[in-house]
């Protein structure tokens, strides 16, 4: 089996989860991949202080795709207060498999946009560890 | 099999980084588009330059200083004869994004004012867009585009219809298309523009590679094109422009080297080429330049040209038989440069380039610097396979066979 396209990560890739437009919604962002033109956008709805739901929407590669899929599993519920501390070592731990430097953005790609949606903050850095 | 005539030059035991192995493997290097390979003579000119005749150019008396002024002038004039720049000017720049970078701040500044226009193409490279938006936006201007059409051409109609509007004071627009391969007619189109009081750029990156390019033939008031694309090194790129405009041009960059004389107060500028390359100018590197265009000169452009062409015939055609491969861009070899950008169904072309490699062989995926072309086209990115003197029909076939182990990785069905 291939190291970085495993069964799981084709079919995240092929059938994500929460994946579409959340109406009404109470956080949303937007973010670009510049390498490739990649876009990805986050709904949030919020209730408790909580991410009671979430959907991603846009295009991206199999490895942007699988792990805003991935990620939105174990967003959902998640407290607001802890999304600003999820770092790239949650999210590449998560996806499982070896990241290369070029690919590092494309696997972040959806915990920047929703931290950026969580927090204000747009200026994450996933270039670097 | 289509005919694959002249599919090999027989060069590549000439670029020394064919010999090294990858996981084993072979290197099977099709992303010349994006910068070449280099010949072991380029090397060797480039080391023998800084091991035995480097010194600064310009005012040295001593013996060493004067090779390294002969070495440096006479690398200049083989370049300009490369490209047959015989009363054009050959300025020296970074690469064309400084060369147009240079046109749009010298030229359009003095030229370019509000009600005027600046009209380029779709296809174009962020280089020859973005410093024409930043113009256009200061100097109240305003920047069109001409269409590319589904076989990835240009309209000469809707050129002359642009140009009758009789505010276009600059075309500028690609040689050879980075994404499509599009080969634009680049002499009807800037006689057209001449004809109609304005002046012409041409963003010559990727054709004075593959095809023989006469600058004065063309009629371009400029014609931009870099080095590293053209076999040689990085940090040298190539500005053709016509004296009586540049005469009439304020400086770019301004400081040593491009003075005549400086008082406290101001100063007056050297002459053509001086005045347009301020400080030490890329000595070395137009040593190594001079070096590749000697060395695609003995090659011959046509046979280059003959064999890209036919490499890229046998691409199109062996691509064709990938399910769900859709190639964008012109339809025959004929109209387009060595290079085929492509998508397919259900693998986005980061996946594409990435599984490629796995089969070892070497392609770009992304929008290409072209991201106004990609909405065009419908498309977030593609992937793009490009040849260069040293690619084979093999190298085709590794590539499609790649793209078929990929499409199993993704459990596509292969017939």
């Amino acid at each position: 089996m291939d190291d970085l396209y495993r069964d799981y990560i084709l079919e995240h890739y092929k059938r994500p989860r929460n994946f579409g437009e959340l109406e009404p919604r109470d956080l949303e962002a937007l973010e670009h991949n510049p390498l490739c033109g990649d876009e990805l956008g986050v709904h949030i709805r919020v209730k408790d202080g909580r991410i009671e739901d979430l959907r991603f929407h846009g295009h991206g590669c199999a490895i942007s795709q699988a792990a805003a899929s991935i990620a939105s599993e174990e967003l959902k519920g998640m407290e607001l207060q802890n999304v600003g501390e999820l770092d790239a070592d949650w999210m590449i731990e998560l996806l499982g498999i070896p990241v290369s430097a070029t690919r590092r953005k494309c696997a972040l790609l959806n915990l920047k946009v929703v931290r950026g949606a969580v927090t204000g903050d747009d200026s994450w850095p996933t270039g670097s560890a | 099999m289509p005919p694959v005539a002249e599919s090999s030059l027989e060069v590549r035991a000439d670029f020394p980084i064919f010999s090294r192995r990858f996981g084993g493997r072979p290197l099977i290097y099709l992303d010349s588009a994006a910068t070449s390979q280099k010949p072991e003579v380029v090397i060797a000119a480039l080391a023998d330059h800084l091991r035995n005749h480097n010194a600064n150019v310009h005012r040295g008396v001593y013996a060493l200083a004067q090779e390294a002024d002969a070495a440096f002038d006479h690398a200049r004039a083989r370049i300009a004869a490369f490209t047959g720049a015989r009363q054009m000017q050959t300025i020296f720049a970074k690469n064309v994004t400084e060369a147009i970078n240079l046109v749009a701040y010298s030229w359009g500044r003095a030229n370019v004012g509000p009600g005027d226009a600046v009209l380029i193409t779709e296809m174009e490279h962020h280089a020859n867009i973005v410093p024409w938006q930043v113009l256009c936006r200061e100097r109240d201007a305003s920047l069109r585009y001409l269409k590319v059409d589904e076989r990835g051409e240009l309209s000469i109609e809707q050129l002359e219809s642009e140009l009758a509007r009789g505010d276009v004071r600059l075309l500028a627009f690609a040689h050879v298309s980075n994404v499509l391969g599009t080969i634009n007619p680049v002499a009807e189109m800037t006689a057209r523009a001449r004809a109609a009081g304005a002046v012409s750029l041409v963003d010559g990156a990727q054709a004075v590679p593959q095809m023989p390019v006469d600058v004065e033939a063309l009629g371009a008031d400029f014609y931009g094109w870099t080095g590293h694309k053209a076999l040689g090194p990085t940090g040298i790129g190539v500005l053709h422009a016509r004296s009586e405009i540049l005469e009439q041009m304020q400086p770019f960059l301004t400081g040593g080297d491009m003075i005549s004389s400086v008082d406290f107060q101001s100063a007056t500028w050297n002459e053509l080429p001086s005045k347009f390359e301020a400080g030490t100018p890329m000595i070395a590197e137009a040593v190594g330049l001079a070096s590749a265009v000697d060395y695609l000169s003995a090659l011959d452009m046509t046979r280059v040209r003959a064999h890209e062409r036919a490499l890229t015939a046998y691409m199109l055609e062996r691509l064709s038989e990938v399910p769900g491969l859709r190639v964008v861009g012109p339809p025959e070899a004929d109209g387009r440069g060595g290079l085929a950008s492509f998508t397919i169904e259900g693998m986005h072309p980061h996946d594409v380039a990435e599984l490629a490699d796995r089969g070892g062989v070497c392609i770009r995926a992304g929008h290409h610097c072209a991201q106004p072309l990609m909405r065009c086209l419908g498309v977030g990115a593609t992937a793009r396979a490009s040849v260069g003197v040293y690619n084979e029909a093999a190298d085709i076939d590794a590539l499609v066979h790649a793209l078929l182990a990929g499409r199993e990785v993704f459990e596509l069905d292969n017939p």
